[in-house]
């Protein structure tokens, strides 16, 4: 597998007067598990869309293994990339096993090895292999979830971008596809960038966790650390609502003694 | 009803091939307009306009415009490569039937390629995918049943119209309808219909199931579809292939039965001869001169007068003969037509009136009806008022009728019986006269010019000794009341003759 650092240096991007990203420079070194994190409009998503070129940013450049990835096609770029989607996104007229099998056909793989490929992604993301000839309607949301992941890793990817993965699940689903993930993410050895609003659920599963506001860095560190060393009230707010949470929710549940 | 099914198969296979050709060709068209107005709404709005005001013009005039148009451009390819194309037939029927077809498909691929979710549209790009491939792997499959749709309603339509390719003279089941309409023989025009009707059914509801199992993501239905139309389409078409003899002679005709009679006859004997011949029938005056001076048709039977005022734009009448030998002269000279010769009978636009109104009113010639106009209605057929013979009597007489009235022949024969117009222009050699008891009012002033029936040949067929030797028995044998006999079987309202059993007893009796 390639050398999958990647840097973000100086990007920007503007909608008219908005600024979506002010310069944001950030450097991602292969096997980190990042959540970007951060309340709506505070340019997370738009950052991490500009990793898989789905938005061109206006200045700055953005280096995977030390290559700027706005040299070949976009195409070239994304087949070598995982992005599962906060609409998930699954393609309604093909079954499960081709929304799986999209990139590495797109890749011209030889059909034996994209079965094979299908039947260890479906058990990868613990759905039974029977399912490969269903229609995404007929599935339930944590399973379509589930083949959204399996499609972003066909390919055997180096890197995978998530953009709210589980936002729309029930919190059962949510916390067990989370873990999941977060293994798969261990074992394949991969470099995942997911975007959260949810700093319980960036806490729980990611190595580092980048806050932005107004489209800049305002906090970066391990979680760990950003708990020990923030001083901005606002990030300060944000890392410590889980914890409120918890206490909150132990004292009305009578356990915490 | 046993000639109608005899017909069929031809009829049938011209009409499918058209209309068939003009639907893959619409869609050819439509999808990538549709793809880009879909992406650019600054193209919507011009693509959608401009289809839709294609629709507007009537078919049969879209048709019609396209003859011209193809002769000018045939002209000029030939004045560039010394290759001309023909600008009748399947061309012209063929252009104005894809136009036709095109607005359904465009607006409705249009509109299910906009409604493709724009998550799904994303989720392609991130997949990796470019933008041909999201276009033919994920938009269009995504929008197949809408596009479908738009696919049902241009079959229908296409399919409709192309019954009207007739007069261009390409054969369809439009000519069913036209000879029908023209020689009163309702169980043809209703025959025409129906079969044009059945064929939309068939093609719609095979689309329909395309349609459907496009909507339900069911390939069996498609494929069943899909193969039920190219099956139906090549056993259609299975005619012209055992028909596709080598080139023989085409005849022309115009649109009235005197002309399907002539034509007959003409065809007849080439094909006793052991030549395969083809008929376009149904043509305009002006189109039928012109394809036969193009070399579309090889001969047809045209009428001095004609010929000389609207392709010579003569207004003089020097005497029938005088006009026989002039055209013969300067037809050959412009366009290398050769003019065989008369064949023995004019059928000369007349005026006429019922007898017992004439002798209640005192008229005879066109001097008393002059003098009588504006108490009287005109009933004349589509062309008369605005050809140059009618401005020629205008002219010499100065007419101001009441009203004039314009019909398709037939009805203008019965316009005049039952009183709702005065007096008509006529046809000398039309067996309505003498069977209905009209009289024809005489010409003092010789404003009319002769009309003489001649058989024209097209230049190319000039040095053909066989077709000469076949026409040449013809020449001065058919009396007008021969001729007007044979027009009377084929108009009259009951124990109707077909063209082609008329033509048969009118060459028995030449012998």
């Amino acid at each position: 597998m390639a050398v999958t650092d990647i840097e973000i240096a100086g990007v920007e991007k503007r909608y008219g007067e908005h600024v979506a990203l002010a310069r944001v420079s950030l450097t991602i070194p292969a096997g980190q598990f990042v959540a970007l994190v951060g309340a709506s409009g505070s340019g997370k998503t738009t950052l991490l869309k500009t990793l898989n070129r789905l938005i061109t940013p206006d200045a700055g450049a953005i280096r995977i293994g030390g290559e700027d990835i706005g040299a070949g096609p976009p195409h070239r770029l994304r087949r070598k990339i995982g992005y599962v989607f906060q609409e998930v996104g699954l393609f309604p007229h093909l079954t499960v096993g081709e929304n799986i099998a999209v990139t590495p056909r797109l890749l011209d793989w030889p059909p034996a090895r994209i079965t094979a490929r299908v039947e260890a992604l479906l058990a990868l993301v613990a759905l039974p292999v029977a399912m490969a000839s269903r229609a995404p309607s007929e599935l339930s949301g944590g399973q379509r979830q589930r083949v959204g992941v399996a499609r972003a890793l066909a390919a055997e990817p180096g890197i995978l971008l998530m953009d709210e993965p589980f936002g729309a699940l029930d919190p059962l689903t949510r916390d067990a596809l989370g873990t999941d993930v977060r293994a798969l993410h261990d074992r394949l050895g991969l470099t995942t960038v997911m975007v959260t609003h949810d700093m319980a659920e960036a806490v729980l599963l990611a190595d580092r966790i980048v806050v932005l506001r107004d489209g800049a860095v305002v906090a970066d560190g391990a979680p760990e650390d950003l708990a020990r060393s923030v001083a901005d009230p606002g990030v300060r707010d944000l890392l410590d609502a889980p914890r409120r949470q918890a206490l909150r929710l132990a004292a009305r549940l009578g356990g915490g003694q | 009803m046993s000639e109608a099914f005899a017909l069929l198969p031809d009829y049938l296979a011209w009409h499918v091939l058209l209309s068939a050709s003009a639907l893959t060709l619409g869609i050819a068209i439509s999808l990538p307009l549709a793809v880009a107005a879909s992406r650019h709404p600054r193209l919507r709005w011009p693509l959608l306009a401009g289809a839709g005001l294609i629709q507007t013009i009537p078919s049969l005039a879209l048709l019609a415009l396209f003859f011209p148009l193809l002769l000018l451009l045939s002209r000029l390819t030939e004045s560039l490569t010394g290759h001309g194309f023909s600008a009748l037939g399947f061309l012209p029927s063929l252009l104005a039937l894809t136009l036709y077809a095109v607005l359904p498909v465009l607006r409705t691929a249009t509109t299910g390629l906009m409604g493709v979710d724009p998550a799904v549209r994303e989720a392609a790009d991130g997949v990796g995918m470019t933008p041909r491939q999201k276009l033919w792997r994920v938009e269009l499959p995504l929008a197949l049943p809408v596009i479908m749709a738009g696919v049902r309603t241009a079959a229908v339509w296409t399919i409709g119209a192309a019954t009207l390719s007739t007069p261009v003279g390409q054969t369809s089941l439009g000519n069913y309808i036209f000879a029908g309409l023209q020689t009163e023989n309702w169980i043809f025009v209703l025959f025409g219909c129906a079969a044009s009707a059945t064929l939309a059914i068939c093609a719609d509801q095979l689309l329909g199931l395309m349609e459907a199992g496009a909507a339900r993501r069911d390939r069996r239905r498609v494929i069943a579809g899909g193969a039920g139309l190219l099956i139906g389409v090549a056993i259609a078409l299975l005619p012209l292939v055992s028909f596709g003899k080598p080139a023989g002679y085409t005849v022309g005709a115009k649109n009235f039965s005197e002309q399907y009679i002539l034509a007959e006859l003409v065809a007849g004997r080439l094909e006793r001869g052991g030549a395969h011949v083809v008929r376009k029938e149904d043509l305009g005056s002006a189109v039928a001169y012109r394809a036969l001076a193009a070399g579309e048709i090889d001969v047809y039977v045209d009428y001095s007068g004609t010929v000389w005022t609207s392709i010579l734009g003569r207004t003089d009448n020097p005497g029938r003969e005088a006009v026989v030998d002039a055209l013969t002269k300067e037809l050959r000279a412009r366009d290398g037509v050769v003019v065989l010769g008369s064949l023995g009978f004019e059928n000369a636009y007349a005026f006429a009136m019922r007898r017992e109104r004439a002798a209640e009113l005192g008229v005879t010639s066109l001097a008393d009806l002059a003098r009588l106009a504006p108490r009287l209605k005109l009933g004349s057929d589509i062309e008369f008022l605005s050809r140059p013979e009618w401005k020629g009597v205008d002219a010499a007489y100065g007419f101001s009728f009441k009203r004039e009235i314009r019909y398709q022949p037939t009805f203008m024969y019965r316009a005049l019986a039952s009183g709702d117009v005065d007096v008509i222009s006529a046809f000398s050699s039309d067996g309505r006269i003498a069977a209905d008891d009209l009289v024809v009012l005489t010409d003092p002033k010789g404003a009319l010019p002769p009309y003489d029936a001649v058989v024209l040949v097209s230049g190319k067929r000039a040095g053909d000794r066989k077709l000469m030797a076949a026409l040449e028995p013809l020449i001065g044998k058919v009396s007008v009341e021969a001729m007007r006999a044979a027009n009377y079987s084929v108009d009259r309202d009951g124990d109707k003759a077909t063209p082609a059993e008329a033509a048969r007893a009118l060459e028995a009796a030449l012998n």
